[in-house]
């Protein structure tokens, strides 16, 4: 059992997210970085499906009922154990009684924080995420509130057995790391790769140009929904409109006014407005940690190149999970 | 058919480029042909108007025997494959909903906006409303709202250019050409002519859903009296 002692700013119930709904008008959703999420479920010995704690900005206070295995991936949060410091990306030992606070994110926005057994919500269509619009799924279909109390399924026994040796020899966390940030090949600071989208032909020359050569600047307008950008209006080479058709995320579509927005996983599943370009799945989440003023530039790949970090990405993780296998604790 | 990536992890089949009864069945044909069975890698479709998005996964792909180098293009083979020679699978059958809806102006803030602007009075606008029968063309926006086609002419009303913050659960609009329902209480711009007490977000049922793309939907009038008594029972 978790008790939430604070709350923190947007801390919700996420796992990989509800897909197969899209006709229904059933957003997708899920973890924003579904791969961070999946890299903290590897580390305390889950599925990688396992529901987790999304925090944002300001992270909640938790107090464990029980010795526990947690681990944590995403931003740089000043995350503390009972005033430890609390590092990120490996396992780490909670003990009974214990508190976790995670205070603010020093840069970044977002983490995923995973407890070894994932947290037990009930199922709603397939999917432990919480679907705030709808009021369903998660913890009661909403963030988490002071004074929530969170169940937690049962531990595997690789979490069991690494949580007795590090209660052994009094340690806090172990000394191996799964780092999902690193995975892959990573585009450089600043910059996301990026494919045309349907419509790019829409747009003017000079409109295609400036998306390629333009530092976007990320504004307040955002949400788990996307992230609108500024700097310079992208035009239409003649008055357009569009008749509504899916969207993705990673999606960058440009409404009349002319500021790109990036969709994120809890997009509609339908949208009206040119969809200009498409960030590929790997650099996405980079604008799932954007704080209002952070810069972005986008870099065209082909499609093919697109799939080829995704596999070497997966490859990495992948890696990762044999090599745990393989530790006894 | 056109093929167009929608970044890395889909497809979009593009079926034409008008909304019309045709485009539609076109659209149903091919969505049900492509879930009739599993397609290696292919983990969701989505119809739209005039497409179909088939979100794939490229790892599932590539076990499936896609070349590395090349998992579009060969995802694109197997789809066009299947589209034209789709497996045996029961027939879909569109099905026609009742929705009772109450156009009183308690519920219909607008209907005297739109009557004004197709120059009837409030009751000649119910009666037109709920005269044809309207055909689902998209499920999407909200969780199971329905984008309705067949609305007659001289009912089309411009959305508002404000949207409104909140609009109640059950509300009846029209914007533009196309009427339809709010499911949940989300903002929305169109002009809001009554309610009806039927519930269109079902979680936990299957479908979830009370209308789904390529359904028909007739609208009855009723009484407040009988509303309360529905929205009771419901």
């Amino acid at each position: 059992m978790i008790r939430v002692l604070k709350p923190g700013l947007l801390t919700t119930v996420q796992d990989l997210g509800r897909p197969g709904y899209q006709q229904y008008g059933i957003v997708v959703g899920g973890a924003l970085d579904a791969f961070a999420a999946r890299a903290a479920n590897l580390i305390v010995g889950n599925d990688e499906g396992a529901a987790v704690l999304e925090l944002a900005q300001t992270g909640p206070d938790l107090r464990f009922a029980r010795d526990m295995i947690v681990a944590w991936c995403g931003a740089d949060f000043d995350a503390k154990i009972g005033g430890e410091s609390f590092p990120r990306d490996r396992a780490v030992r909670v003990a009974a009684g214990e508190t976790v606070s995670f205070g603010f994110a020093r840069s970044g926005l977002r983490a995923w924080l995973a407890v070894a057994g994932g947290i037990d919500v009930p199922l709603v269509m397939g999917s432990r995420s919480t679907y705030r619009r709808a009021g369903i799924g998660g913890h009661q279909g909403r963030p988490l509130a002071a004074d929530d109390n969170l169940a937690t399924g049962r531990a595997s026994e690789w979490a069991q057995r690494i949580l007795a040796s590090l209660q052994a020899g009094a340690r806090r966390a172990t000394a191996w790391t799964v780092r999902p940030d690193t995975m892959g090949r990573p585009a450089p600071a600043g910059v996301v790769r990026a494919l045309r989208g349907p419509e790019w032909d829409w747009f003017t020359v000079e409109a295609q140009l400036a998306f390629f050569r333009t530092t976007w600047k990320a504004t307040r307008e955002a949400d788990r929904m996307g992230v609108r950008l500024d700097g310079p209006e992208l035009a239409l080479e003649k008055p357009r409109e569009m008749i509504s058709s899916s969207v993705n995320a990673g999606v960058v579509q440009v409404p009349p006014a002319g500021k790109p927005i990036v969709l994120l996983p809890s997009r509609q599943s339908v949208g009206g407005y040119p969809r200009l370009a498409a960030v590929v799945a790997v650099d996405l989440r980079r604008f799932t940690q954007l704080q209002p003023g952070d810069t972005v530039r986008f870099e065209e790949i082909p499609l093919a190149a697109a799939h080829a970090l995704h596999l070497a990405r997966e490859h990495d993780l992948n890696r990762a999970r044999l090599g745990l296998a393989r530790l006894t604790g | 058919m056109q093929i167009t990536p929608l970044g890395d992890n889909a497809l979009v089949l593009e079926l034409g480029d008008v909304i019309d009864e045709s485009t539609h069945l076109r659209v149903q044909k091919v969505w049900r042909a492509l879930a009739a069975a599993p397609l290696p890698g292919v983990t969701e479709l989505v119809p739209a108007y005039t497409t179909v998005t088939a979100f794939y996964d490229p790892l599932a792909a590539v076990r499936a025997g896609a070349p590395e180098g090349d998992i579009a293009d060969w995802l694109g083979v197997k789809l066009r494959e299947r589209i034209k020679d789709p497996p045996k699978s029961e027939k879909f059958k569109s099905r026609t909903v009742e929705i009772p809806v109450c156009y009183d102006a308690e519920f219909g803030p607008d209907l005297g906006l739109v009557a004004k602007q197709a120059k009837l009075t409030p009751e000649e606008v119910v009666k037109r409303h709920a005269k044809p029968e309207y055909l689902v063309y998209l499920v999407g926006f909200a969780p199971g709202f329905p984008y309705l086609g067949g609305l007659p002419k001289e009912l089309r009303t411009p959305r508002h250019a404000k949207p409104r913050m909140a609009v109640p659960p059950g509300s009846v609009g029209i914007g533009g050409e196309q009427t339809g329902i709010y499911p949940l209480a989300t903002p929305g711009g169109w002009n809001l002519i009554g309610r009806t007490p039927m519930k269109l977000f079902r979680p936990g049922e299957e479908p979830p859903v009370l209308l789904r793309a390529g359904d028909r939907v007739k609208f009855k009038a009723i009484t407040r009296e009988e509303f309360a008594k529905l929205e009771e029972a419901r």
